[in-house]
């Protein structure tokens, strides 16, 4: 998903400074998902489907409403249901939506090897360029919420990119649009942070959710996809949400102490062939005993 | 709905019962989470499954299907019992306190006075008021124009000490014994939902949302009765954020019922003729109700005006052929001599009586009861006309499973499949459960050789009418002269019927009070102006005011809400009248004060000597509070029926918890009664009914999913992505005795036929413990059948759910019992 209009504020594997980047103040944007008020009813599974051109897909029964596992290269917005027993006995059907989370760091791009595969917009939005994708896989292992999903076709890997293209025109995700109850809601990250304190706040004082609170873990900086969960101390229980996403060790070793170990070896070994060079000077290739007498 | 949808985010509190908002109406759910988010309103499901709507509801109680009228009987008593009652409005506004006639018996043991067993039929002379002063002597059938009352409800005749020792009997304990729900778990909800009476408080509303899953019982009717007589005791009818409100299953299900698309009634809600009515004054003098009430009371009586909608609805029909002379063509129209209800049609086809069907928008062999006597009967007719989008079942019934080639070529029903136009490719109006007529465009045209409706049907009726006009017949008449002055005979516009069904001014019409005309020819402004003299005609009297001379008032959209409740007057346009919620003087009290401030919708205005509000009061405008009119204009006492007189329902006038028609459980209230007494068996040879000797002990309900519109979405591919294949819900419990696996496949069996679809093992539906017996309820979803995407490529099970319901209904609204019936579960 190329976005020319978009100002840049990360890129992966790239040298240097992003262009553009500190040239302008941006606004973060942010998608709040109240899983208090969600119904289920999949229209924003439809709507991401239909707004980004994917078609039918085959499906099996799952023993739930739920009909995959996971979110597809095609499928980036899906609903987990989860029946949940409370210490009371009493049922709760928890039903998350699920996509990229947009990390304020993100791990898919910090993992991604690749030149421009992986940008930041200056809003927040985390968007796979495919035409730069070398299709390596790394920034699954980089992602915590298991979202980036590889193409078998085109070799290329895809994922939500927050409807990066109506955002720049001043529209509201698809999967916003067509939320039924409200329970979505798009906005600057600042605004929703708040709007989901508030209803947080309402849960804990009227609705007797002790725990409920606002899901925008630290361990990535902050997400561009935020919760409001009736027990944010158990994260898990709503499909896998992970209670302290970070970005793997491996990643940060590889990108981060490893990268600069491999730097030093590389700038050591042209300082040791210099220093060869200038003590020694070049290699003599010495003549061929019989070599020379070739017809 | 007595509301709207928007109204719901009004609410204070909301009891969701037989329906399941979430999943089947999502969008107007909306409403019900702004009340949650704005109001800190509470909601309270009370389902045999946990559903989506429950998954955000405060408080879920799990009751068994069919046990509603216990619930609410139960909930009756404790607000009785714990003075959470709304005493002004009750005593002003109910007939809580008249007295109702000696000799009417309660049903101690299932029976209401005035039962004959022969006939399954009740005598209903003792369902009455009693007669005061001297009209007590000369008391004809029918309802007492003076009647006995006590203001201070103590009389033991009263209504109100009727209602309390009718509901003594529900008490926590046979509330659990009968619906499974557990005495504290039940005590909560009762103390939860009537404690916006807490302190006499009148400030607080609650609201009532049901579907469905209340209609389609053996006693549908009477649990949607309970629901109206809880909210009357409470005060809640006629106020923002309170009501009883049905939410309607489809887009126009309430524009269908109210334009007559049921068999007992005209448009409009009118009551059809029968035989005994030789002439339209008989006819009008048995429909139109005469006034009933306490002396010192007023009552508007609104259906007075019968013979003005009747009389203006036939010179619609027949244009210049009705007139005074010939009782306006009375005696063209169709007089119902017995029921023809869905049922008995295809009962009536089963047996060979009917020869023909016209399946217009519907699918009928899917949509049941006992798929496979639809089946059945379709073979025996002698054509079928099917309109559809798709190829639907009913069109293939020939085609359904288990029927061989051999038996193939042995059907003699001649099937024509007509392709019509989908709802986003015509124009016209539907009208949504809140009562809002919305005109909508085309969005696109109907594709290759698909038709509009209205001109396949303009087409036929002008066809018929040729060859009645060529050959004559037995009675010609009301076909011939049927007023079709459309532009285009052949396809008549959708706004010209609209206009009709508006109504016009046949000649100039005056108001006597105001001496303001309508010209011949022009539209009326509403129906205030509609006339028994024949200078008027109007196809539907509600609907009347929703196409005047100013204009199309159902495609206005405005988005004005100038009180902030919701009213919306500048949306479309909510019959009648525009007025949003039905019986609105009742949200103020007796003085014209509204109850709460803080939601004002109308009231007295002591300058003007008018009432007055945001929204269209449903009243007489320039009746005082000092005279005492009832709020509830449109029955014969003025004020909400809590004791439901004469004829007003066929089983009893107060509600009575009856076993579904198959239960697994006797009645804990009497034994001897078990169901419904005046509920009959239908007689066929397909008309099997099961019990528990024979093995069916697992109760099953039918539902709907949100993924999917009834038959139809199983031909879109992004709703079967979402729901590939049938399921039957069941508890972890029964999967696990019956060693079945989620996924696993199933079979269930009822009395009729069997069904097999994969298991969906759930925690949401738990194991039930009625009256000390061990019960299992099943949910099974309707959508699948033979015909679909996955059906044609063989992945689904090819049969349809309903083949499994019973063809068994409820003896006032005909609905057949789509929830709770019994089935044996089986590993497939």
């Amino acid at each position: 998903m190329s976005q020319a209009t978009l100002n840049i504020r990360r890129i992966s594997g790239h040298a240097g400074t992003a262009p553009g980047a500190g040239v302008e103040r941006e606004e973060q944007v942010c998608k709040l998902v109240d899983t208090t008020t969600c119904i289920g009813c999949k229209a924003c599974e439809v709507a991401c489907l239909e707004w980004n051109g994917y078609s039918f897909r085959d499906t099996v029964f799952q023993n739930s409403y739920q009909t995959m596992p996971e979110t597809a290269w095609n499928y980036w917005n899906l609903i987990k249901f989860n029946e949940h027993e409370r210490e009371d006995g009493s049922m709760m059907l928890l039903m998350r939506k699920d996509q990229c989370m947009h990390c304020a760091e993100p791990g898919c791009l910090e993992a991604c090897p690749a030149d421009g595969a992986i940008v930041q917009y200056m809003n927040g939005i985390v968007d796979f360029q495919q035409d730069h994708c070398i299709g390596c896989g790394y920034c699954v292992s980089g992602c915590p919420f298991n979202i980036p999903k590889f193409n078998q076709h085109t070799k290329k890997m895809f994922k939500c990119t927050l409807c990066a293209d109506r955002v720049t025109e001043g529209l509201e995700p698809a999967c916003i649009k067509s939320c039924p109850t409200g329970c979505l809601h798009f906005g600057t990250k600042d605004d929703m942070k708040e709007l989901a304190e508030t209803r947080a706040r309402q849960l804990r004082d009227h609705y007797g959710f002790d725990k409920a609170g606002v899901y925008d873990p630290a361990g990535v900086g902050g997400t561009g996809v935020i919760y409001v969960l009736h027990d944010v101390t158990n994260p898990e229980a709503y499909g896998g949400l992970p209670s302290n996403p970070r970005i793997p060790w491996v990643v940060k070793f590889w990108k981060g102490p490893l990268k600069w170990i491999g730097n030093l070896a590389m700038i050591g070994g042209v300082i040791g062939v210099t220093l060869h060079y200038l003590r020694f000077g070049p290699k003599q290739v010495a003549p061929e005993k019989n070599g020379a007498e070739r017809p | 709905m007595t509301n709207g949808y928007v109204d719901i985010k009004n609410t204070d509190m909301m009891l969701i019962m037989g329906g399941n908002p979430a999943e089947n109406h999502p969008c107007g759910f909306k409403w019900a989470i702004e009340a949650k988010r704005n109001r800190n309103a509470k909601m309270i499901v009370v389902d045999p499954r946990f559903t989506r709507t429950a998954a955000t509801s405060d408080l879920f109680l799990q009751i068994r299907a069919g046990a509603d009228i216990a619930f609410l009987g139960g909930v009756i008593r404790y607000a009785i019992e714990n003075n959470r009652i709304a005493k002004d409005y009750l005593a002003n506004y109910t007939n809580a306190a008249f007295i109702v006639k000696d000799g009417f018996k309660l049903p101690d043991d299932g029976l209401y006075s005035g039962f004959d067993a022969a006939t399954q039929t009740y005598d209903k002379s003792t369902w009455n008021y009693e007669a005061a002063g001297p009209s007590a002597a000369a008391a004809k059938p029918g309802l007492p124009p003076n009647v006995n009352s006590d203001l201070t409800l103590q009389h033991p005749r009263c209504v109100f000490q009727l209602l309390k020792t009718q509901y003594s009997r529900y008490t926590p304990e046979m509330v659990e014994r009968i619906t499974g729900i557990a005495k504290d778990r039940f005590l909560k909800a009762a103390d939860l939902f009537t404690s916006i009476r807490k302190d006499g408080d009148m400030k607080k509303v609650a609201t009532i949302m049901y579907a469905v899953g209340w209609t389609q019982h053996t006693f549908g009717t009477q649990i949607i009765r309970t629901a109206a007589m809880l909210q009357l005791l409470l005060g809640n009818v006629g106020r923002a954020g309170g009501g009883v409100n049905a939410l309607r299953g489809h887009s126009n299900i309430q524009g269908a019922t109210d334009m007559g698309g049921v068999f007992d009634i005209w448009p409009g809600y009118l009551k059809v003729p029968t035989p005994a009515d030789t002439s339209l004054k008989a006819y009008l003098e048995r429909t139109t109700p005469t006034v009933s009430k306490p002396a010192n009371w007023e009552s508007f009586n609104y259906w007075s005006n019968t013979p003005r909608f009747a009389v203006s609805l036939l010179k619609a029909m027949y244009g210049d052929a009705a007139n005074k002379e010939n009782d306006f063509a009375f005696h063209y129209m169709p007089k119902v001599d017995r029921n023809y209800s869905w049922t008995q049609l295809w009962d009536q086809m089963y047996r060979g009586s009917v020869k023909g069907l016209f399946a217009f928008g519907m699918n009928g062999v899917a949509i049941g009861p006992d798929s496979q006597k639809n089946i059945e009967a379709l073979k025996k007719a002698d054509w079928l006309v099917v309109g559809e989008i798709y190829p639907d079942e009913t069109s293939e019934f020939w085609n359904s499973p288990g029927i061989t080639k051999a038996e193939m070529k042995e059907i003699k029903t001649t099937v024509y499949r007509l392709a019509c136009a989908g709802f986003a490719e015509k124009d016209g109006s539907m009208t949504n459960s809140a009562r809002w007529l919305q005109w909508k465009n085309i969005a696109v045209p109907p594709p290759g050789q698909a038709r509009l409706d209205q001109d396949i049907v303009a087409q036929i009726f002008l066809k018929v009418r040729e060859l009645y006009a060529k050959e004559g017949g037995k009675f010609p008449d009301p076909i011939t002269h049927v007023t079709w002055a459309y532009s285009d005979p052949q396809h008549p516009s959708l706004a010209e019927v609209a206009k009709e069904i508006n109504g016009k001014a046949l000649g100039d019409v005056t108001d006597p009070k105001t001496q303001q005309v309508i010209k011949a020819g022009q539209q009326l402004p509403g129906f205030a102006w509609l006339r028994d003299d024949g200078t008027t005609s109007c196809g539907n009297w509600i609907y009347s005011g929703s196409w005047t001379e100013a204009g199309s008032q159902i495609a206005r959209r405005g988005t004005e809400d100038p009180s902030g409740l919701g009213v919306y007057p500048n949306w479309a346009w909510s019959w009648p009248a525009n007025r949003r919620v039905l019986y609105n003087r009742a949200s103020c009290d007796p003085e014209g004060k509204p109850w709460d401030p803080t939601r004002k919708q109308i009231w007295w205005n002591e300058k003007t000597q008018l009432w007055t509000g945001v929204d269209v009061p449903d009243f007489k405008p320039d009746s005082p509070p000092k005279d005492h009119m009832g709020p509830f204009i449109m029955t014969a006492e003025g004020v909400g029926r809590i004791f439901a007189p004469l004829a007003a329902f066929a089983d009893g006038p107060f509600p009575e918890h009856y076993e579904p028609f198959e239960s697994p459980v006797g009645n804990a209230l009497h034994p001897a009664q078990a169901n419904n007494p005046v509920v009959k068996k239908l007689s066929t040879p397909a008309d099997k009914y099961g019990t528990t000797g024979e093995g069916f002990n697992v109760i099953c309900t039918t539902y709907r999913l949100t993924e999917h519109y009834h038959y139809w979405t199983k031909n879109n591919p992004m709703n079967v992505q979402l729901i590939p294949e049938p399921f039957i819900e069941m508890p972890v419990e029964l999967a696990d005795e019956l060693g079945i696996r989620g996924g696993e496949l199933v079979k269930i069996t009822s009395a009729r036929s069997y069904y097999i679809a994969k298991a969906f093992v759930t925690k949401r539906i738990k194991p039930m413990n009625i009256d000390g017996k061990k019960v299992y309820q099943i949910g099974l979803p309707i959508h699948q059948g033979f015909r679909g995407i996955q059906e044609d490529e063989g992945k689904n099970a090819r049969t349809l759910a309903n083949r499994l319901s019973p063809t068994v209904v409820d003896p006032n609204a005909y609905t057949p019992e789509f929830k709770g019936f019994l089935v044996k579960v089986e590993k497939a």
